[in-house]
């Protein structure tokens, strides 16, 4: 059973908002090993913090009945982000999840998810990721 | 230090970063992150699903390699795109040193509208971890 391809262009409801905080941005910092002293000051995310709140509101959908996915056999194969201006803190974060693709390859699928991240009203960073289901074992 | 556009012309090599990639770090990002996939904690459950051991998260190693770019420049603001792919995992064995990933960055093109786009790799071991790894940077004029 393959993924259900109706659900391509399926926009989810917009995640529940994120606050970005000193801290959350320092953790993140400091676990990607940084020295760079610009975020010394725990203000500015680095370019990978978006990933904190569009994979959460990419679970929701991998978890949806109706989009079939097997999660067990996913494997998270490209990401992408374009940046419209760089998280900082204090701002409120919500993301709106869509399934842009779903395509066979081989005996896998490949799917795209593409995740707007806002904050308040203003669209902050488009994330697109790709994932890859593999198919069953012949 | 700031890089401005003129400094920079294509072909030209970013210094390259050698970062180690311990257990240690591997449960300090899943915290921060919010990924507690237990393939990257706990080995006993990597090499059930088939893994030779406890491997990185793949965001993990994205968040890195873009230090090649954002030491390089200074600004971190000045990324305006970043994208990788994740080609194999890096295996991190339960030692001190963990695994070295070397990360190395190139000028590849510069567009037309000032902003230059750059070229990234990153090797374990003999293995390429990410492809088609790229970011584009706004640099000072």
């Amino acid at each position: 059973m393959g993924m259900n391809h109706d659900m391509i262009g399926h926009v989810y409801p917009p995640s529940k908002p994120y606050l970005v905080t000193s801290e959350n941005i320092s953790a993140f910092v400091k676990a990607l090993g940084e020295t760079n002293p610009a975020y010394a000051d725990g203000t500015v995310a680095p370019p990978t913090f978006p990933i904190v709140v569009t994979m959460n509101a990419m679970d929701t959908a991998f978890h949806d009945p109706a989009l079939q996915l097997d999660y067990a056999r996913l494997v998270h194969s490209d990401q992408k982000f374009e940046y419209l201006r760089p998280i900082r803190v204090g701002d409120e974060l919500t993301v709106s999840a869509s399934v842009e693709e779903i395509k066979p390859l081989g005996t896998n699928e490949i799917a795209t998810f593409k995740t707007d991240v806002y904050s308040g009203d203003e669209l902050v960073v488009t994330g697109w990721s790709k994932i890859v289901v593999r198919g069953p074992e012949a | 230090m700031t890089i401005k556009l003129s400094d920079v012309s294509v072909g030209m090599e970013l210094p390259a970063l050698d970062l180690a990639f311990t257990r240690a770090d591997l449960v300090a990002y899943a915290n921060a992150s919010g990924d507690q996939n237990p393939i990257h904690q706990d080995e006993e459950f990597a090499k059930s699903v088939g893994l030779p051991d406890v491997i990185a998260h793949g965001m993990l190693t994205m968040g890195r390699a873009i230090q090649v770019v954002t030491n390089w420049v200074g600004d971190p603001t000045a990324v305006i795109d970043y994208s990788v792919r994740m080609t194999r995992p890096v295996v991190v064995p339960n030692t001190a040193e963990g695994s070295i990933v070397s990360f190395t960055g190139k000028v590849a093109q510069i567009n037309d509208d000032g902003t230059v786009q750059i070229d990234l790799g990153a090797v374990f071991g003999e293995t390429k971890v990410l492809g088609l790894a790229k970011a584009t940077v706004r640099l000072a004029q």
